[in-house]
């Protein structure tokens, strides 16, 4: 359970899988020996939460108690202990910012602040058109480019507050900022380019 | 077998054993919060931390398995230490409100942290609090006293076999919830409150009613079902306060059913506390004198045969034997006990037990269900045939309802069409029971208490016969009765004599005239309405059914308040022992019957304590001496082979909350019955 604070909302009654996440679905159901379906519980979560627009209803936690033969409470269970499950509703880009200790030795807060101003939304909040989420995370696991944020699926790293003003205004502007490292670094590599094993054999 | 040393003292245990079962063998007490012996090992309080030798640290006794050669420590410095760090750790979120919590008293944390408390904190920051749960009419949630043992979910997964329960969130937002604080839809429920070790689950009809040490405490048997449960009725003054199980591995184990334990509210509503007399059309209240006066006026003078008793599901077995041998005085074989009508042999003791017994579930490898509903008839057993099945190798088969059962069974079909073929080995269900080594049937009331109930206990003693199920060493044929009154009845022989009418019969009698006086003794799931014609007599404790036509009525005694024998399903005979008095001019039941036999014709009874009446009993009933046993029957045949019905078969219980006169005045039941049956009925959380 993600520490996402929704404004008042309505559960939908009822969740179907679409045929393309059916297809998915089946796929995942298909690694496990019969009898034990209910190891795909993640992968449908994830699957069910992406096709809601990023948040699992309440809903989609029974449908996949019954397609997987589990106890309700079960898969809820799943759906609570993991934080990458949001149930409730987040906005259409999920911003979550690592403040674990590399991140805010590296300017976090910077990053954090950058957010909420470019946002107009504090952390755990939505902003008003629905369009961003706000949340303060632990370790990402991207420490050697910190700061970091992710969005969506996307990282991006090597962060500081005049970057991540631009990538939030891009998305805004409906564009889709390159993700990876902000600043003048291959992937992990030292920043500048390789310093070792600069030949190839 | 591996021999390992406890405190120097070496033991051998058997394979499997854990060092926490090991210390408990040599007597050494091993503190605990989540490790409880009916339930799977969780190993995540750690309060039973002890010292191996060579280990490296403390190790968790419960789930560390007893092997070879080990040598363990228990009561050294770093063994205190340790559990004193974990208390500590598990004190930090746990509010210190011991004084006006229902678990004060009797709480597993409150008596450990006596030996491993450290009386001061180290703690200063905020304490969790956490919302409180809701679990239906009966379990009372404070959640920020919960220590996440795990054992509720782990009971409902296990032996309730509802699995709604679970641990939602992680770390220190973990929580204990039902899903979407539903309420708990178990029969069993309530015993996740006796298995919580702190407060966080209590009685919810209990809550705040008494501390545990001011209640003074009688060991009796349950009567709700015809299970026998053993039971602690609680009790302060006149008042019942709760109900709770006494461990017998025979029959309950530690669990008592919802009913068992919540209906106790019953006892204090709808009460008959004095005689009644019909006078001028009108229930009026009268002495004893004057009941017993109109009664002999009336009874004194008729013949026999216009002269009929029947006794209902809760007549204990010492007030049966006197109102038979009113009845034999009277001169009237008009006599039944069988108040559902079920077409029960009483000569034939093997064909109306439950033959197994219910330890005897642990053995069998087969079962065929005939027009039972377990779960509801008789919870502790379905939870006994559940805990059976989840070993594996017990393949279930119904004949019958569909219901919703804590096991996966084959459904065979409805009705008696289906119970001849397996008996006449033309189904494949009946391949199931010919490879099984100890095959067993159990036929319901449902089954029995219809017209061709005596050719559906034939075909059943076929099955039983023909499967092997009568084999030296094992008796697999069981009869489950749904009363707690209905084997002693039997085994009293409380059944029509020479030409005597049965239930039907006597309800018939009434109606046209040929039986004048009706004589109800805790009578009340009857039609009674055709017994307006005849002159009633109603004894019972509580104003059901069985007063609303009654021309006499005569205050008795409820479980609780008499001294009395029960005979279970099984035939194991039991004492019950009186908590309270009955309230007002209401007397235990026998002396009732007693008392009103000087007056009628045949004279005084021959009793005049409870244990002449015991003896006379025992000179006739030669087994209601081997008290807590069950002496096993000889087999015969019985039954009348004959053509059977279309009907399908029902259970006999539809309203599992209530059954009996206690449960429909009690307001708990009443609540579970608008609760929780519905969603038993709406859901299957199984998909």
């Amino acid at each position: 359970m993600s520490g996402v604070h929704a404004a008042p909302f309505v559960q939908p009654a009822s969740f179907e899988f679409t045929p393309e996440s059916m297809e998915q679905v089946n796929r995942h159901i298909a690694k496990y020996p019969k009898g034990r379906q209910q190891s795909a519980v993640m992968p449908l979560l994830d699957i069910a939460q992406r096709q809601n627009g990023g948040w699992l209803p309440e809903a989609a936690i029974r449908a996949i108690g019954e397609l997987l033969g589990m106890p309700y409470i079960r898969v809820y269970e799943v759906a609570s202990f993991y934080t990458m499950y949001n149930l409730v509703p987040v906005g259409r880009h999920f911003v979550q910012v690592c403040t674990t200790t590399p991140c805010w030795l590296r300017g976090s807060d910077q990053v954090m602040e950058a957010c909420r101003q470019s946002l107009g939304v504090r952390n755990g909040h939505t902003s008003a058109d629905g369009q961003f989420t706000l949340i303060e995370v632990e370790c990402l696991g991207a420490c050697v480019n910190a700061p970091m944020m992710q969005i969506g699926d996307d990282f991006y790293e090597d962060l500081d507050a005049d970057s991540t003003r631009r990538i939030l205004d891009d998305l805004k502007a409906g564009r889709t900022p390159a993700p990876g490292p902000q600043i003048d670094r291959q992937f992990s590599a030292p920043e500048g380019g390789p310093t070792t094993l600069k030949e190839t054999a | 077998m591996p021999t390992l040393t406890i405190d120097g003292k070496e033991v051998t245990v058997a394979p499997g054993t854990t060092v926490l079962q090991a210390c408990e063998i040599v007597g050494v007490e091993v503190p605990r919060f989540c490790y409880h012996e009916r339930l799977s090992i969780a190993g995540n309080c750690r309060m039973c931390l002890v010292e191996q030798e060579k280990a490296p640290k403390p190790i968790a006794s419960c789930a560390m398995p007893a092997a070879d050669n080990m040598v363990i420590h228990t009561n050294t410095p770093q063994v205190k230490k340790a559990r004193e760090g974990v208390m500590e750790f598990l004190l930090i979120n746990h509010p210190l409100d011991c004084p006006i919590c229902d678990q004060g008293g009797e709480c597993d944390l409150q008596d450990q942290s006596m030996a491993y408390g450290k009386g001061a904190t180290r703690f200063h920051e905020n304490k969790r609090a956490v919302k409180e749960k809701y679990m239906g009419p009966l379990i009372k949630t404070v959640m920020t006293r919960c220590i996440h043992c795990t054992r509720c979910v782990r009971f409902a997964e296990e032996v309730a076999g509802v699995e709604e329960i679970g641990a939602i969130g992680r770390g220190e937002h973990m929580e204990i919830t039902t899903y979407l604080e539903q309420a708990m839809t178990s029969e069993l429920s309530g015993n996740v409150i006796d298995l919580c070790p702190v407060g966080a689950l209590t009685s919810k009809p209990y809550a705040f009613t008494a501390r545990s040490w001011e209640l003074e405490k009688v060991e009796s048997v349950d009567v709700h079902d015809a299970v026998g449960s053993n039971i602690r009725v609680d009790f302060r003054g006149k008042e019942v306060m709760r109900v709770l199980p006494r461990l017998n591995e025979d029959i309950n184990q530690e669990w008592i059913s919802d009913k068992t334990r919540f209906a106790y509210d019953g006892l204090k509503r709808n009460r008959l506390d004095r005689p009644y007399v019909r006078k001028d059309g009108k229930l009026q209240e009268a002495t004893w004198a004057e009941a017993f006066a109109a009664i002999a006026a009336k009874v004194n003078g008729l013949p026999g045969t216009k002269v009929a008793a029947i006794a209902g599901d809760l007549a204990d077995l010492e007030s049966m034997a006197a109102l038979k041998d009113l009845m034999a005085n009277l001169g009237s074989p008009n006599i039944d006990c069988r108040q559902d009508g079920a077409k029960l042999d009483a000569s034939a003791r093997a064909s109306y037990l439950f033959n197994s017994t219910i330890a005897g579930i642990d053995k069998a490898d087969a079962l065929l269900i005939v027009g039972s509903n377990p779960r509801i008839e008789a919870p502790i057993i379905n939870a006994r045939i559940r805990q059976r099945w989840l070993g594996g190798g017990f393949r279930i088969g119904v004949i019958g309802e569909q219901p919703e059962l804590t096991y996966d069974y084959d459904y065979l079909g409805a009705g008696p069409g289906t119970l001849g073929e397996v008996a006449s080995g033309g189904h494949s269900f009946a391949e199931v029971l010919r490879g099984a080594r100890n095959p067993m049937i159990i036929v319901g009331q449902g089954a029995l208490a219809r017209a061709d109930g005596a050719a559906v206990l034939a075909a059943a003693r076929e099955i039983a016969d023909t499967y092997g199920m009568i084999v030296e060493g094992w008796n697999g044929f069981n009869v489950l009765h749904t009363a707690a009154s209905r084997v002693g009845g039997l085994d009293l022989g409380f059944v029509p004599g020479e030409g005597g009418l049965d239930v039907e019969g006597i309800l018939a009698g009434a109606q046209s005239g040929a039986v004048e006086v009706v004589y109800l003794l805790h009578a009340d799931e009857l039609d009674t309405s055709r017994l307006d014609n005849a002159f009633v007599i109603y004894q019972g404790s509580h104003g059901d059914q069985g007063v609303k036509h009654a021309d006499i009525i005569l205050p008795g005694a409820a479980y609780t308040e008499k001294n009395a024998t029960w005979i279970n399903t099984e035939g194991r005979v039991q004492l019950g022992n009186r908590a309270v008095f009955p309230p007002g001019d209401a007397r235990e039941d026998w002396t009732i019957v007693r008392a009103l036999s000087e007056g009628l014709t045949g004279g005084k009874l021959p009793y005049d304590n409870l244990g002449a009446l015991r003896r006379r009993i025992a000179g006739e009933v030669a087994h209601v001496t081997a008290i807590n046993d069950v002496v096993p029957a000889a087999w015969s045949t019985f039954g009348q082979s004959g053509p059977l019905g279309d009907a399908p078969f029902a259970s006999a219980v539809t309203q599992h909350y209530l059954t009996n006169p206690i449960c429909r005045a009690s307001y708990i039941m009443a609540e579970c019955h608008a609760v929780i049956e519905p969603a038993q009925e709406g859901t299957g959380t199984h998909g």
